[in-house]
């Protein structure tokens, strides 16, 4: 625990927000990519900490919400079929498809776990060999490594019995993505400690030459955020664009070796649709010809899918850092955590969600001036 | 897990007759019929673990004795997995549950009633287990279990036990207590750590084990909230215990029955270091983890000190502490004072808090 309540200290949180003040001259906007690190800012205060100048832009990293509803109503058609057991993390259970949710499917009598790790899932089909075990495996970088010794295991094992519903993005391009699209807003990024902690940084340094812009490896603690902001606010108002890395505690520059070495065995890099955003190339990975065999999508040939989106949620301006939740129209009126109209309600990590848990009910002058007294 | 199977081998040798029900191992259809399969388990289980004047007359009701003026009556059901936790089981919260919700209603808890719901197939051995821990938590709490009921569904229909307790209370003259009642100004006071029982059952379910020291921290509460309002009469203004939902839905509940706003200070709130990296390694925040054993007190801020000396010198508020207050700003909504000395909101949750993905 010591580990955690060095980097929450109030008093150098202070510190480090003043001297953010003390070194911002313009406007800046940032984004912070990784939607843990939203959860952090908002649920910690860190917003109404920095000066108004700089401005926090949340990003897409947030896998439930940015996994396409299309992929949504596929993994609702297989939890749906008989003798299917479906594991998935908890969070995706809430996420609405075109006409339901996990948890109406289980509700109707589908087979749906919630499992912790990818391997519990490898184990129930081995304990269950009458069904045919599936894992929703969604996720960044970070939860690649888990996902991918799931299938290396489950090939070991021969296991005939498993699959996976692989939905898995990438950050460097999703970044590039951002940067090259008309009208960004973005000036600078956190980038994601923790997709860093597996993938190194070595993918970064062509983007911030590219794109001119200052890329901060960061944690998730208030002080990891704020030195984060703050090395970022250094470099913009210096007009340098380097990556930095703010994260040593966890991150090296060449990552986890053995995990990319693994990574790069079972996945290949793939074209992939986000929820909200669009097909971006080249950014996802999917099972690679040698674990085929234990992809969802081809043992299951689930067809006659028919998207349909709400026309009024806006989750795809959002993740794009175009407009603040509160911006959209439906926002706390058609769309709530209990409606959602779009993934990014749903997740506790989704900009829109954290909005409204957080931040709906009052301003942020107004909570400032809320004094608590013991 | 020794709890466990300390109470998966019951002392059969203190009961009257044990050879009628060691014939049956587990639980068949028979138990729930109204024969004699039944009735063996009233007179072998239940009567002597439960013995009392009302309920040894085996009428179709109880009946009672109780002082003139108001009475307060709750019931609930439990259906907890698994049934044998760390620090308890679903015996101790089926009369715990319904005493506490007497007690923080200002009410003296004086008799139950305790409904069973069986499986087929359920092992005889841990009903025994679960009733022994009834009766011990009836003895703690001083109230009286007078009158039961044992239903057996068919195998697959059930989770081995459901109870449903309800009980009946005296309430104290003089006292009003009650959610709509906290007024701005008042201190807010919880009894104790939060977020024990919610982590120690995640801690043992099916999927999710992980080795901890936590404990439920399941307990009666009537005896510690007694000595409160016998100190601080009708200075306390709202009592609840944070049970499902946590301190976080209490508070909430309390800040819209009144109209008020509540402030706390996040760094006041006692949360045992196990508890919190539990919560952290599977992303949830402790204000919305389940207590069995804790009460949240809304004081007049001058009786405030007073109620948080009594509670500390009782064994189960030694680590009382004052978290926040009312206040008449941001009505209806709970604000807490982060550790960053940020403020931020604390809604009430829609569902159960989902562990996340990363």
């Amino acid at each position: 625990m010591k580990y955690l309540t060095e980097f929450r200290n109030g008093e150098i949180a202070q510190r480090m927000a003043r001297e953010i003040h003390s070194i911002t001259t313009r406007p800046w906007k940032i984004m912070e990519v990784c939607g843990g690190q939203t959860h952090s800012i908002i649920k910690n205060g860190i917003d109404q900490m920095l000066p108004a100048a700089i401005e926090m832009i949340h990003g897409p990293g947030c896998p439930v919400c940015v996994t396409p509803l299309e992929l949504i109503d596929k993994a609702l058609a297989i939890a749906a079929q008989p003798g299917v057991m479906f594991c998935s993390f908890g969070d995706m259970l809430r996420v609405p498809g075109t006409d339901a949710d996990l948890f109406q499917i289980k509700g109707a009598g589908g087979d749906v776990r919630v499992v912790y790790s990818p391997l519990d899932a490898v184990e129930l089909a081995v304990k269950n060999p009458e069904k045919q075990v599936v894992f929703f495996g969604v996720g960044f970088e970070t939860t690649a490594p888990a996902n991918a010794m799931c299938v290396h295991v489950a090939k070991r094992r021969g296991l005939r019995n498993f699959s996976v519903l692989v939905s898995h993005v990438l950050v460097p391009p999703a970044i590039a993505a951002i940067m090259s699209s008309p009208g960004n807003k973005v000036q600078a990024f956190l980038l994601a400690g923790h997709v860093c902690s597996v993938m190194g940084y070595w993918e970064y340094p062509p983007i911030a030459e590219k794109y001119r812009v200052p890329l901060v490896v960061t944690g998730f603690e208030p002080l990891d955020l704020l030195d984060g902001i703050r090395r970022a606010v250094v470099q913009l108002e210096a007009g340098r664009h380097e990556v930095e890395n703010a994260y040593e505690r966890i991150v090296r520059f060449e990552g986890n070796q053995p995990a990319q070495k693994l990574l790069a065995e079972v996945f290949e890099v793939t074209d992939r649709a986000w929820r909200g955003i669009g097909v971006i190339p080249k950014s996802g990975w999917r099972l690679s010809a040698a674990y085929r065999e234990f992809d969802a999508e081809e043992r299951f040939q689930i067809s006659g899918i028919h998207t349909q989106e709400s026309a009024l949620c806006r989750a795809g301006d959002v993740l794009r850092g175009a407009i603040k939740p509160a911006e959209c129209g439906a926002f706390g009126k058609e769309c709530t955590p209990r409606h959602p109209l779009g993934a990014t309600m749903v997740s506790s990590e989704g900009a829109c969600a954290a909005y409204y848990n957080y931040g709906r009910f009052i301003s942020a002058e107004e909570l400032a001036r809320t004094v608590v007294s013991g | 897990m020794d709890g466990i199977e300390e109470k998966s081998a019951p002392d059969f040798s203190g009961w009257s007759c044990p050879l009628p029900l060691a014939d049956y191992p587990t639980i068949v259809m028979g138990h729930g019929g109204g024969g004699k399969l039944g009735n063996e388990l009233v007179e072998h289980l239940f009567l002597p673990a439960f013995r009392n004047a009302a309920l040894e007359n085996l009428g179709d009701a109880a009946v009672l004795d109780l002082p003139a003026g108001r009475l307060a009556m709750s019931t609930d059901s439990f259906v907890v997995q698994p049934l044998f936790f760390p620090g308890g089981s679903i015996g101790e919260l089926a009369v715990n549950g319904t005493v506490n919700d007497l007690a923080v209603s200002g009410a003296e808890p004086k008799f139950l009633s305790a409904s069973f719901i069986l499986e087929e197939g359920f092992p005889l051995a841990q009903l025994a287990a679960i009733v022994e821990a009834m009766a011990k938590a009836a003895a703690t709490a001083g109230v009286q279990i007078v009158t039961g009921d044992t239903k057996v569904v068919e195998r697959g229909h059930g989770d081995g036990c459901y109870i449903n307790t309800a009980g009946i209370g005296v309430l104290r003259a003089g006292i009003q207590v009650g959610p709509h009642r906290a007024k701005p100004g008042d201190a807010i006071l919880v009894s104790g750590t939060i977020g024990d029982h919610g982590m120690a059952i995640m801690s043992v379910r099916e999927g999710l084990e992980f080795e901890s020291q936590i404990r439920s921290d399941c307990a009666a509460l009537n005896g510690m909230i007694a000595e409160v309002l016998s100190a601080a009469g009708d200075a306390v203004h709202a009592m609840r215990d944070p049970t499902r939902g946590g301190l976080a839905s209490t508070l909430n509940e309390i800040a819209l029955a009144s109209g008020v706003g509540i402030a706390i200070d996040e760094a006041s709130l006692p949360v045992r270091a196990e508890v919190q990296s539990a919560c952290e390694l599977l992303g949830l925040d402790p204000v919305y983890v389940a207590n069995e054993g804790k009460a949240v007190f809304f004081v007049a801020p001058e009786a405030a000190e007073l109620v948080l000396s009594v509670l500390r010198a009782h064994p189960l508020g030694s680590e009382a502490a004052r978290i926040g207050r009312v206040t008449a700003e941001h009505p209806r909504m709970l604000v807490a004072r982060t550790a960053m000395g940020a403020n931020r909101v604390i809604p009430i949750q829609i569902g159960e808090q989902l562990p996340r993905i990363c």
